[in-house]
């Protein structure tokens, strides 16, 4: 394909252009290092689109086989019913064998293919254990300029959710009756505790009720021991239980996850700037390793100095461009 | 008794040919000329639109009406399909599932026309929607739906066809998509197990009627080529199934307690290379089905031998017939008690069967049963993992199949000289003209009639009544197999089935020639993603009705092995689906498996619909039973490849992807 102007690219993006957006999300997953400025002017391009300010990021994360890909065909459906579009985000593990994978998740959704307000994309995590995928990042900024709410749908519990915190507004954690394990995480302070949390295959009223009871009591026992309280403390976790396959409790998810959105107003512009400081010093981190990060100074140091740029109008790829160059400057002047 | 063992002659089997398409009036008239040469039970096949509830006129029934069977759309078509043929005389076999409710009513109404009392009707509907979710994908609605469905008609036949099979308990198909002989057992019993719980959870039948229901329960099962092992297994079912219904349901009446089954024998085994060696497989396996006089088919009906190739003829079908007429009419074996009683051989693998299966049907029952193993895809994962070592230990000449990875040379053969007349085609004006009777029986009907039992239908199917009624009545007004099931959607929804590949843990040989191999596909695909810059990545889609998927689930699995990324969405995606797939993922190929022969109406339109896309310059590669001439002419529309059975060296397709994707980056 021949390259195109990323600046046009951004416009047909910003009106969710079906193509344009797939030629975008193929652009950031392009790992070749001659692709990555373009990827950083691209993004640059999409930082302020009217539909990203306003818009809302919804992590979906937890074990496998809680039925998530089928919670997020019928959330996408609801929300599409109540005339906002939808972008969604699934990431799937690679083989670590063959560095190839089965994107699974579209064979448990059905969606209008002529629906222009909605678009799917899978990405493969291409091997990085427990995190999202080397693209997630980038693809979840790219839809939220494209579409009113983008939702990111990963599978993992106790690490992976780390990363989706740095992504989305609002985490959603989902399990189903008789997740014993979960419970022990939260309960230990292992995972962070989410904005909402959601039991699905709540298709036995009383199995439901009992989980939704056990989820509350490990909450309690966490704040206790002082987990800390997710992102702010003036936001109680509603459980919400769900039966994707029989459509109950969407509407009460979808008046949750609102409700979250409204909640974050004053902050929001805060979170997602937290998390953009985190995924660069993630980015050149993985880049460079200890030995980066020290070398220009140490995390806090670049923590403050990513703020500041950011601010600036710097974006996360194109600072973590510039601090590379900038380390290997460095390297250069060392004897 | 002159002769030990020697005793009056059994009767025997029914003999069957699996068989119907195009149109009802054809199909009559094949089912007039099979009775004609002997045949002693019917058994219909139906075409896809009306086994997945649609109409000839939806958008999803292009290219498949009247493709792989006869299609019924409403009673006057159920009428012309029995036209002549008293419904009171016959045995009729419906390979029909997950609209089992609606064709059986179909059926009712039109005996009850004919002037028969529905109670004498003799039959089986095969209403076996477990395996349709796990292999032959031709389910609708949610499992619980589902089995609300399979409990009405049994409790409906069991109370008023008392000589119906309502269910064929399936395990034929498990062991087409890959079970072995233990799995075949263990997932046909835990099914069987799954369904009379459910017909015990209607409270529908009093407890000292229940043994009547176990006694109506029958299986239609496999039988592959290791005919000894296959033989086993049937000894190994009676004696299970003996064991479940006297421990788990307490049936006390021996009779009640027989396993019941009929046979298709194996299809997947026969082979489109020297297809005239089928015949000897065919009869190999029909021995496996017969020789016990203790665990004996009921009702047998035989492929033909150039299945792998396309639809057969009427002769094919005739040969196959012959074969059972041969061993049944002409040879001594039915002069015989039990062959194999006190043998120590047989009796010592029958009970390595019986335990190996028991076990696994108590870990399944561990699990919550044969639904939720179906829902969290613990038996799909199973079966697909199965039917990936069988397909390598082809692929790597441990299992041998002769003419195919061993003693290929072969003389021309004049069977196949004129290869396009060695199969039946169908006429592709049927579609058309289907459409057109459709619209014209929806004028002619009584549209009030209509609107009030579809009225009723819905209203029905929202509470616990039993379904068979109302869809009796609807079938009497001339409701359409298409409303019957929408309207039974909007109530209930549809279900996508897990496909189960996605966790499918398949061995990869570490070291030899094979593992070589392997890790030269994966370097030249690491070394094309570094010049691309993204991982290849490679939708899988089976386009139509058609939900045979072991193909399209051994392709993914293996393009995965080597390294691709691969969109697999599982079966019936339409064309525009397909496409919009296409667009969102950003894949590199495109593959189309279809098996139901509507390959020359869906290629070309997803060809089409990714041109008018903008992604023309996408290779589509497309795999399925593809006669030659239909192969040439979508190659000449552009497809880059066209795979068939004979492809079984898994390793060159996917050798011939990366080349694709390879040269088609080269020229961007």
């Amino acid at each position: 394909m021949p390259p195109s102007d990323p600046g046009d690219d951004a416009q047909h993006v910003m009106s969710a252009d079906k193509a344009a957006v797939s030629r975008a999300l193929n652009l950031v997953e392009d790992r070749r290092p001659e692709s990555h400025a373009r990827v950083a002017e691209l993004l640059a391009a999409l930082k302020d689109a009217p539909k990203a300010a306003g818009g809302h990021r919804v992590g979906l994360t937890g074990p496998p086989g809680v039925g998530k890909s089928t919670l997020t065909s019928v959330l996408a459906r609801s929300v599409r019913q109540r005339g906002r579009t939808v972008g969604v985000v699934a990431v799937d593990p690679s083989s670590i064998r063959s560095g190839g994978s089965l994107l699974g998740d579209r064979a448990r959704m059905s969606f209008d293919p002529s629906d222009a307000g909605l678009f799917v994309r899978s990405l493969p995590t291409a091997g990085e254990v427990g995190g999202l995928a080397y693209a997630a990042n980038s693809a979840v900024r790219v839809l939220a300029a494209a579409y009113d709410m983008v939702v990111i749908e990963t599978t993992g519990v106790g690490q992976s959710e780390i990363d989706i915190v740095h992504v989305a507004d609002t985490v959603t954690l989902v399990i189903q009756p008789g997740s014993g394990d979960v419970l022990q995480f939260l309960k230990a302070g292992i995972m962070e505790i989410p904005d909402i949390l959601v039991v699905n295959k709540a298709d036995h009223e009383e199995l439901a009720r009992r989980a939704v009871a056990d989820l509350r009591g490990a909450l309690r026992t966490a704040h206790a021991a002082g987990a800390s309280g997710g992102q702010d403390a003036d936001w109680e976790p509603p459980i919400i239980a769900t039966s994707a396959t029989k459509g109950t409790g969407i509407d009460e998810l979808i008046d949750a996850l609102d409700r979250h959105r409204r909640h974050l107003e004053a902050t929001l512009a805060a979170r997602r700037r937290q998390g953009e400081v985190r995924w660069a010093l993630d980015l050149f981190s993985r880049k460079h390793g200890e030995h980066g990060v020290s070398t220009l100074g140490g995390v806090a140091a670049l923590k403050a100095r990513a703020e500041r740029d950011l601010d600036a109008g710097e974006t996360p790829l194109s600072l973590c461009e510039r601090l590379s160059r900038e380390y290997v400057e460095t390297l250069g002047k060392t004897p | 008794m002159a002769e030990y063992g020697k005793r009056q002659r059994d009767k025997p089997w029914i003999m069957r040919t699996y068989s119907g398409h195009s149109t009802a009036a054809a199909s009559n008239e094949l089912y007039r000329t099979n009775l004609a040469k002997g045949q002693t039970g019917l058994s219909v096949a139906f075409d896809l639109p009306t086994q997945t509830g649609y109409d000839p006129d939806d958008p999803l029934a292009r290219g498949e009406v009247g493709k792989v069977g006869v299609p019924v759309s409403h009673i006057g078509q159920m009428r012309a399909l029995f036209e002549g043929l008293p419904l009171d005389q016959m045995n009729t076999s419906m390979t029909i599932n997950a609209t089992a409710v609606w064709l059986l009513s179909l059926y009712v109404a039109v005996a009850e026309e004919q002037g028969v009392d529905p109670s004498v009707l003799r039959g089986t509907t095969q209403n076996d929607i477990i395996k349709e979710y796990l292999s032959r994908g031709t389910h609708i609605f949610p499992p619980v739906a589902s089995m609300r469905l399979t409990t009405d008609l049994i409790t409906y036949t069991v109370n008023e066809v008392p000589k119906w099979n309502p269910i064929n308990i399936c395990s034929y198909h498990l062991q087409e998509a890959g079970a072995t002989p233990t799995q075949e057992l263990a997932y046909a019993l835990v099914t069987a197990i799954g369904v009379l719980d459910a017909v015990k959870a209607t409270g529908r039948v009093p407890e000292s009627d229940f043994g009547k229901v176990v006694g109506r329960m029958s299986f239609f099962v496999n039988a592959g080529i290791r005919f000894v092992e296959e033989l086993c297994k049937m000894r190994a079912f009676v004696e299970l199934w003996d064991r479940v219904a006297q421990e788990r349901y307490g049936v006390t009446d021996p009779k009640q307690r027989r396993f019941r089954y009929g046979v298709q024998v194996n299809s997947l085994g026969l082979t489109e290379q020297q297809p005239e060696n089928n015949v000897i497989r065919i009869v190999l396996e029909m021995l496996a089905v017969t020789l016990s006089k203790d665990a004996r088919a009921r009702a047998i009906q035989l492929p033909a031998w150039n299945e792998a190739l396309g639809l057969p003829r009427p002769w094919d079908q005739q040969w196959s017939l012959r074969a059972q007429q041969i061993l049944a009419y002409e040879s001594d074996l039915l002069e015989y008690a039990d062959l194999f009683k006190g043998s120590e051989v047989v009796e010592a693998q029958t009970q390595h069967l019986v335990d190996s299966a028991w076990a696994e049907v108590q870990e399944v029952l561990k699990r919550g049963g044969a639904i939720e193993a179906v829902e969290t895809g613990y038996i799909k994962q199973k079966l697909v993992e199965s039917n990936a070592a069988r397909l390598r230990a082809i692929e790597n000449g441990d299992r041998i199949v002769v003419g195919v990875n061993k003693y290929i040379e072969s003389a021309p053969s004049p069977l196949t000289e004129n290869l396009d007349d060695a199969i039946l085609t169908v006429n592709p004006q049927v579609d058309a003209d289907q459409r057109a009777a459709l619209a014209r029986w929806k004028i002619e009907r009584d549209s009030a009639a209509v609107e009030k039992a579809l009225g009723e239908l819905e209203r029905a199917a929202k509470t616990d009544e039993n379904m068979m009624i109302p869809s009796i009545a609807a079938a009497h007004a001339g409701v359409t197999t298409g409303e019957w099931a929408n309207t039974l959607r909007q109530v209930w929804g549809e279900y996508r089935a897990p496909t189960g590949v996605a966790g499918a843990a398949v061995k990869t040989s570490g070291t030899g020639a094979a593992a070589e191999t392997i890790d030269k596909l994966r370097s030249r695909l690491h070394d094309l993603e570094a010049r691309m810059g993204r991982r290849p990545k490679f939708l899988v889609g089976k386009p139509g009705l058609d939900g045979h998927s072991n193909g399209a689930e051994q392709i993914a699995i293996k393009a995965r092995d080597v390294g691709f990324d691969v969109v697999y969405e599982g079966i019936r995606v339409s064309p525009e689906q397909i496409v919009a797939s296409a667009l969102e993922e950003g894949v590199h190929l495109i593959g189309l498996s279809i098996l139901s022969g509507s390959h020359l109406a869906l290629v070309p339109e997803v060809a089409q619909r990714l041109r008018d896309a903008g992604l023309g310059d996408v290779p589509v590669v497309a795999g399925g039973i593809i006669p030659e001439a239909d192969a040439e002419r979508l190659r000449r529309e552009g497809i880059a490849a066209v795979y068939t059975p004979k492809d079984f060296e898994l390793n060159n397709i996917m050798s011939d992807l990366i080349d694709l994707v390879d040269s088609q980056h080269a020229a961007e």
